[in-house]
């Protein structure tokens, strides 16, 4: 039996609404159905996010018997630079695992999964697949109210298995709906009515079908049933036609999250996992270049899985970004004024980021093993002033540890995209202190001996030298 | 056994210009006031000069890597110049590297000037640059600037010691509106206009908790020494300024890494202040220190230097500013020249512009006699450069 194992989810704390949006760059377009998007903070990016979504679906788990990790994007910083070894590297798995990016089309999210399950079958091992979509859409636009930001990550096994994959079904069309050519910044796309009607309502209820057909299954059988809402009133007429009740169908993101590109199949699947029950049967289909179709049997061992914040928890830690003008800085979409100090140019060394990667993408420091004292970045001499052990160092993660905030100050001086740039030093419980940028929270909030937790992001983009620089901040401990 | 250099190197003359935003002058030209100033006061030559030390830490903004530029611009004949670098205490380094070469009785006269050229980046506030820790500060530090780690003390201070952020701003408010009043005597000092406690607090916020009068100010300028043994120094003039003592401490990483650093005092300051007493064999500094020049870039660490340097007991600052013991009239002057805060800090110059002061104030000669403190014993010099997390600092005493 191969299947799912465990499953997290991302979904970032600011939130646009539609009617923000329409009031700024409505004269371009019509009124956007209701709703807010998920919003990525100025320091998040396609692989924060998924970073975020793979803690959480490692939480508790031992990140050693993780053997390999696909990430499933349609917006990658990197074209060249895998981007799934890079959220490998954060997410500090070993280096014996295989890698693989799974990109160009949003049904990318489930043809990793697959992909995983065949990897699975094949050689019993574990893999995590992140599929994460940070879409940016053109000022105006029709994508621009519907796009939003958000991450899945399912971890597929062999083993305690919490719902088992029994199947799937796929077909593949060079379906032009959308499209974006290597050098461009925004997608261009070909008319609704024809997204709609040559493969939206026809290419997922082939897949469907096929799935039912070659599995000899009604559509009934299923407990839930989860396909893309892109157009809700076909989105109807595909329920009706392929003969399920209302109540099958899982709930939407769109008018919460928005369409969240390879993301969003998976995003649901964590929704349906959250809420289902040993023996529910759930049945998956994505759109995208054709749509696979796969479905899955829960086990008693979904009951073994508790402390995830998953879509639920993520949907209620929220902050609404009431400036639409905020977000075209946060997305890069209008230039704004960082000052001279905000034009210093910094050129990446890429071979000491090499050197240093756990340091620097891992958050790993060392830990004395003749005094036990954690300490960051990873030092040879032991900072325990009656210690001092040469050479006795382990490795130790930080990134999955809780702190508290032992100072802080908002600064206005800074160069940041959203003032003051707030920092602290940490310590860490356990040991180990040092300091991060503080994120996801307001100046008026911050106390000292605040509990934060540890949070991957987007720290800095080197245009000069094509680098986008990651690294951990901290942040208030989430509800 | 090593004994340190108490009493054993004096110095004989000092330049220091005029402070500012000097849009007219380079670091050249700055260099050329000092030292002519300089050696005029010391009344020797050029040729006098038998070695020099050249106290410069933003070399990439003004003259570049080493020590030629300083040969250069004053054209030393081929003599050693030795470029010192450590942080905010540039200057003093420079003046110790000097020090060092006549008590080691490798030289009989010793030049260290100090010079940096800030305002030529273009926007406000010290350059921007690989600071602490090289590349790896792009890598996995926050872009820091100074006032927001010299705030992260100041929140540190009010909560360790129970200052809501009225009171603690307050308190630092008082310690800007004595050193500006200072400042507005001086005629060499940067910014020269009195201010108020209620400005200081209403100013704008900087990093919280610090406000735009909570920071020092950011200027050009340049200082500089002639030291001699203290066996030649009443050759050149009758009342040379010995010096007593010259420590530096710097961190060992306890603070930034380790978790028993309070964070609301600086342990080098405290480490360098029980080096330099020791050397100069003060064994009371809030009685025998008579006035003092201390690292003042923010309000915050000139508070905690005052219980970092034993004036005061620790978390018992606010007393004694309220009391006004550090006033140009109270008990133990403290920036009788206005400081940081008036002068700015072009980090190279800023040790040997405080040394200036004392050597002044020692002698009888600051420059209006409104200014003049009433027989002075011992000046005490303070720089702290870094954060106060991870930094160093340096304290020199001199005396007649």
């Amino acid at each position: 039996m191969a299947g799912i194992k465990s499953f997290g989810a991302y979904i970032p704390r600011y939130r646009i609404n539609h009617n923000t949006i329409f009031s700024a760059v409505g004269f371009l377009g019509t009124f956007p159905p209701p709703g807010e998007n998920a919003v990525a903070n100025h320091d998040e990016d396609t692989l924060s996010m998924a970073v975020a979504a793979g803690s959480d679906c490692l939480d508790g788990l031992k990140r050693e018997e993780v053997n390999g990790l696909y990430l499933a994007t349609t917006s990658q910083p990197y074209m060249l630079r895998q981007n799934s070894a890079l959220v490998a590297a954060a997410l500090d798995l070993e280096n014996n695992i295989r890698t693989a990016d799974f990109l160009g089309s949003n049904k990318s999210g489930t043809s990793a999964l697959l992909s995983a399950f065949d990897a699975v079958k094949a050689d019993t091992s574990n893999i995590l697949v992140c599929a994460s979509d940070c879409r940016v859409s053109k000022p105006g636009s029709s994508q621009e109210p519907l796009y939003g930001d958000g991450a899945a990550a399912i971890l597929m096994g062999s083993d305690d298995i919490v719902a088992s994959l029994e199947g799937s079904y796929s077909v593949s069309y060079d379906f032009p709906d959308r499209w974006r050519a290597t050098s461009e910044k925004f997608e261009h796309s070909w008319e609704d009515r024809f997204i709609r009607d040559a493969g939206y309502t026809k290419m997922i209820p082939e897949a469907i079908s096929g799935l039912l057909k070659k599995y000899n299954l009604a559509i009934t059988d299923f407990t839930k049933i989860i396909f893309p809402d892109l157009y809700p009133r076909e989105h109807a007429a595909i329920v009706k036609r392929l003969g399920a009740d209302a109540r099958q169908i899982q709930t939407s993101l769109l008018d919460k999250v928005g369409d969240t590109g390879s993301a969003s199949p998976l995003m649901m699947l964590v929704s349906a996992l959250e809420e289902a029950k040993p023996g529910d049967k759930i049945l998956v289909a994505s759109f995208g270049s054709g749509s696979d179709a796969m479905f899955f049997q829960v086990t008693e061992k979904i009951k073994n899985i508790t402390g995830r914040r998953g879509v639920r928890k993520n949907l209620e830690t929220k902050k609404e970004l009431a400036s639409y003008e905020k977000y075209l800085a946060f997305r890069n979409l209008a230039p704004v004024e960082l000052g001279g100090r905000g034009e210093i140019a910094f050129r990446t060394p890429m071979s000491t980021l090499f050197r240093e990667r756990e340091t620097v993408l891992a958050l790993c420091g060392s830990k004395c093993k003749k005094c036990g004292t954690p300490q960051y970045p990873r030092q040879r001499v032991c900072v325990n002033p009656d210690c001092g052990a040469v050479d006795q160092m382990e490795g130790y993660r930080f990134s999955d540890k809780r702190g508290v905030l032992f100072t802080y100050t908002g600064d206005n001086l800074a160069a940041s995209i959203d003032p003051p740039a707030i920092y602290g030093l940490v310590d860490f419980d356990g040991g180990g202190r040092f300091w991060f940028d503080i994120t996801d929270c307001d100046l008026d909030s911050v106390k000292v001996g605040m509990p934060v937790e540890m949070t991957f992001r987007r720290r800095y983009v080197d245009e000069g030298g094509g680098v986008y620089g990651y690294s951990w901040k901290a942040m208030p401990v989430r509800a | 056994m090593a004994e340190g250099i108490r009493d054993k190197v004096a110095i004989i003359g000092m330049g220091c210009t005029k402070f500012g935003e000097l849009w007219d002058k380079g670091a050249e030209d700055l260099m050329v006031d000092s030292f002519q100033e300089c050696i005029e006061d010391a009344g020797i030559e050029k040729k006098d000069i038998q070695a020099a030390w050249f106290g410069v830490h933003f070399e990439e903004q003004s003259v570049g890597k080493g020590a030629t530029s300083m040969a250069l611009t004053l054209k030393l004949p081929f003599i050693p110049v030795t470029r010192v670098e450590n942080f905010c205490a540039t200057g003093t380094e420079a003046l110790r590297g000097a020090c060092y070469g006549v008590a080691s009785g490798a030289y009989d006269i010793a030049l260290a000037l100090g010079v940096e050229k800030l305002k030529d980046t273009g926007y406000g506030g010290l350059p921007g640059g690989p600071g602490l820790m090289g590349p790896r500060n792009a890598l996995i530090m926050p872009k820091l600037t100074a006032p927001g780690s010299f705030a992260m003390m100041a929140t540190r201070y009010f909560a360790v010691y129970g200052l809501s952020p009225e009171e603690g701003k307050k308190m630092l408010a008082k310690v800007s509106a004595k050193s500006h009043h200072n400042g507005s005597m001086n005629p060499k000092a940067h910014l020269r206009r009195e201010i108020t406690v209620e400005q200081v607090m209403n100013a704008p916020i900087i990093a919280w908790p610090l406000g735009l009068f909570d920071c020092c100010g950011v200027s050009d300028g340049s200082a500089a020494a002639i030291v001699t043994t203290a066996e030649l120094a009443k050759k050149f003039r009758p009342d040379p300024v010995y010096i007593k003592s010259l420590q530096i401490a710097l961190s060992s990483g306890e603070e930034l890494m380790y978790t028993k650093w309070d964070g609301a005092h600086v342990e080098t300051g405290f480490r360098a202040g029980v080096l330099a007493y020791k050397e100069a064999g003060v064994k009371d500094p809030r009685k025998e220190i008579s006035m003092a020049e201390v690292h003042d870039c923010f309000s915050i660490t000139e508070a905690v230097t005052m219980e970092d340097l034993q004036f005061s007991p620790r978390g018992k600052v606010k007393d004694d500013i309220e009391a006004g013991r550090f006033n140009l009239d109270g008990e133990q002057p403290v920036q009788p020249d206005g400081g940081l805060k008036c002068f700015g800090h072009p980090i190279g110059a800023s040790g040997l512009r405080m040394m200036y002061e004392m050597y002044k104030q020692l002698q009888g000669k600051a420059q209006l006699p409104e200014r003049q403190l009433k027989n002075p014993k011992l000046g005490l010099t303070h720089n702290m450069g870094g954060f106060p997390a991870m930094n160093i600092v340096s304290v020199a005493i001199v005396g007649l």
